[in-house]
């Protein structure tokens, strides 16, 4: 970690192989945030948020440059390091919430301690941010049964509930009315704001990232902007 | 949570499920049914070899264990070794096929017979009265609804149902030695020769002293017992070759079942293992995923299997209990199921590897 910040990038780059053109998906990004920030990212389409989203989140290694979240350089991890890095470092929160539908909402958050490696039962103290969630009374069903709102914040209780160091929101209200944005907005900004959570959210609304301490816009790889 | 992972998997597509449980079962109940329906014909002859209360046997020249059929020895031997030192009785019988490999029927001298065996136990009716009569066991009668006056076909000829006994002593079917002989041509002919030794002698030594004599050379002679112990799965030719061929198909269906059914479940599952992924879930995590719910479905494919062949079991009891005498071997339980199961975990390897190469943003894509 360098000067408080919890995430560090320098130069980064990223290219992927379509048949036989590569293809820059970030073209030299330059960000720091600092530990307990929300930070919201804006941008069109194809401007690079999901790919700068997914490196820091350890899902796919960097083509080059440098990334530290903590004090783990991920530009020099291997593909086992970064998955024990998902395991604790990282939480995310998925636009089309990805929970799995077989099992129970409970389930849906024991397993993400289970796969730390931690009893799959939550600390008693998880309680209360299952409070905050408004979803202690859902726990016991399927996805299926729960509403759109419900089950993006049973992937926040999910993303939130081994302690990572940053939460990862890609699009969180993309698949929400207004009222279920709101709402999951405002967990967001209440678990930023009480327990000092670091976020880093992806959006398209300019009235939820409002929701951030700042905003970074990007276009074509590069960020162009930091307000 | 990982069993509760794979149960809410099997759980959540009930019919995928349960086809490919039937489908794994079916070689298990293969492999059952074979071995049973062999342990239960060997067993079942050596009862009825030890039914007929001989101490010993005389086979054809070059005959093997279990050939049972035909006549080549000349009735002329049956005085010639009731003479022999030691031996009390000789009785000579005609063994033929009469319904396939598995029913037999045979050609005695009832008065010899009789006098060796200690007598048939007779459910309804008697001995022989015509030289047409036939006796019947308990077994035969059931499975082809006949009482004591009744006309079976057996050999091409009609015969008069004398008398049905218990099931248990040389065969389903008894006929009159002289008029078999007649109806199938195999006049002054015999298959083998029964003999019981002279109270006091040592059944071993008859053996030996029969053996050693120079005009039965060549001629197997066995004790009883060592005959009925002859009568085995390792003595059956081609019988072990065959049951390792249904092992092998029994692995080669577990396998494709398995591979397929999974196959599609990882499909079906692409965006579920991505999420397992994006959650921090290893490699070997997905593959142990995928390879326990191959083994809870070769599990239940084994249980399924047992169940089945019970079926098979009570099937062949009430419909044909005369033809194939079939057992539940209890022993090759563990034998079956494991086959299966290391078909449907081998089966379970390949879309569990990719599943577990699963890149997780492709996966978390994928709809």
């Amino acid at each position: 970690m360098n000067n408080g910040n919890i995430i560090q990038v320098r130069d980064l780059r990223k290219v992927y192989r379509v048949g036989k053109v590569d293809v820059p998906a970030l073209r030299g990004v330059d960000l720091a945030v600092k530990k307990g920030e929300f930070l919201s990212i804006v941008g069109p389409s194809g401007s690079g948020k999901s790919t700068l989203f997914h490196i820091i989140g350890a899902l796919t290694p960097p083509t080059s440059g440098e990334v530290h979240v903590g004090d783990q350089d991920l530009s020099k991890m291997s593909d086992a390091d970064r998955t024990n890095m998902r395991k604790r470092t990282v939480g995310f929160v998925f636009q089309k919430f990805n929970l799995l539908p077989n099992l129970t909402a409970r389930d849906n958050i024991g397993i993400a301690r289970y796969i730390a490696g931690m009893d799959a039962k939550p600390e008693p103290e998880f309680e209360e941010i299952l409070k905050v969630l408004k979803i202690g009374h859902r726990l016991d069903h399927k996805p299926s049964e729960l509403s759109g709102g419900e089950q993006q914040r049973v992937a926040i209780a999910r993303a939130i509930v081994n302690h990572p160091a940053i939460l990862l929101a890609d699009e969180p209200t993309g698949n929400l009315d207004t009222e279920n944005s709101a709402a999951v907005l405002e967990v967001l900004r209440d678990l930023n704001q009480r327990l000092g959570q670091t976020i880093l959210m992806i959006t398209h609304n300019p009235e939820a990232a409002a929701y951030g301490h700042s905003t970074v816009r990007m276009r074509d790889g590069r960020i162009t902007d930091r307000t | 949570m990982t069993g509760k992972l794979v149960f809410e998997n099997i759980k959540h597509k009930p019919m995928r499920s349960l086809l490919s449980i039937l489908l794994i079962g079916v070689p298990v109940t293969l492999i059952l049914c074979l071995v049973g329906l062999s342990y239960g014909i060997i067993g079942d002859s050596q009862n009825r070899t030890r039914g007929i209360g001989a101490d010993i046997v005389l086979r054809p020249k070059n005959s093997s264990y279990l050939s049972a059929s035909g006549a080549p020895m000349p009735q002329q031997m049956v005085a010639f070794l009731a003479r022999q030192p030691g031996v009390k009785m000789a009785t000579g019988v005609v063994n033929l096929m009469a319904e396939g490999v598995t029913l037999g029927a045979a050609g005695i001298n009832f008065d010899e017979f009789n006098a060796m065996s200690g007598g048939f136990k007779f459910l309804s009716g008697g001995p022989f009265q015509r030289p047409d009569d036939v006796i019947i066991d308990d077994f035969y009668a059931n499975q082809k609804k006949k009482k004591v006056g009744d006309t079976i076909k057996v050999l091409n000829v009609d015969w008069h149902v004398s008398g049905i006994i218990q099931s248990g002593m040389l065969a389903h079917i008894v006929m009159p030695i002289t008029t078999m002989q007649e109806k199938t041509g195999n006049i002054g002919k015999i298959s083998q020769v029964y003999m019981k030794v002279v109270p006091g002698a040592k059944v071993s030594d008859v053996v030996e002293s029969l053996r050693n004599n120079p005009d039965l050379q060549d001629y197997p002679v066995f004790s009883i017992e060592e005959f009925a112990s002859l009568l085995s799965i390792g003595n059956v030719p081609g019988l072990q070759p065959f049951i390792i061929v249904i092992m092998g198909i029994g692995v080669v269906i577990g396998f494709a079942v398995v591979c397929l059914s999974m196959y599609m479940a990882v499909l079906q599952r692409t965006r579920e293992i991505g999420i397992l992924k994006s959650l921090g879930g290893s490699k070997s995590f997905i593959l142990q995923v995928i390879l326990s719910e191959a083994l809870l479905l070769g599990i239940g494919g084994t249980i399924l299997g047992i169940l089945m062949s019970y079926g098979a079991y009570w099937l062949i009891k009430t419909l044909v209990p005369a033809s194939l005498p079939m057992v539940i071997v209890y022993e090759w339980w563990p034998i079956a199921g494991g086959i299966t199961i290391v078909g449907a975990l081998l089966g379970s390897l390949y879309p569990g590897l990719t599943a577990a190469a699963h890149d997780p943003i492709e996966a978390l894509a994928y709809e």
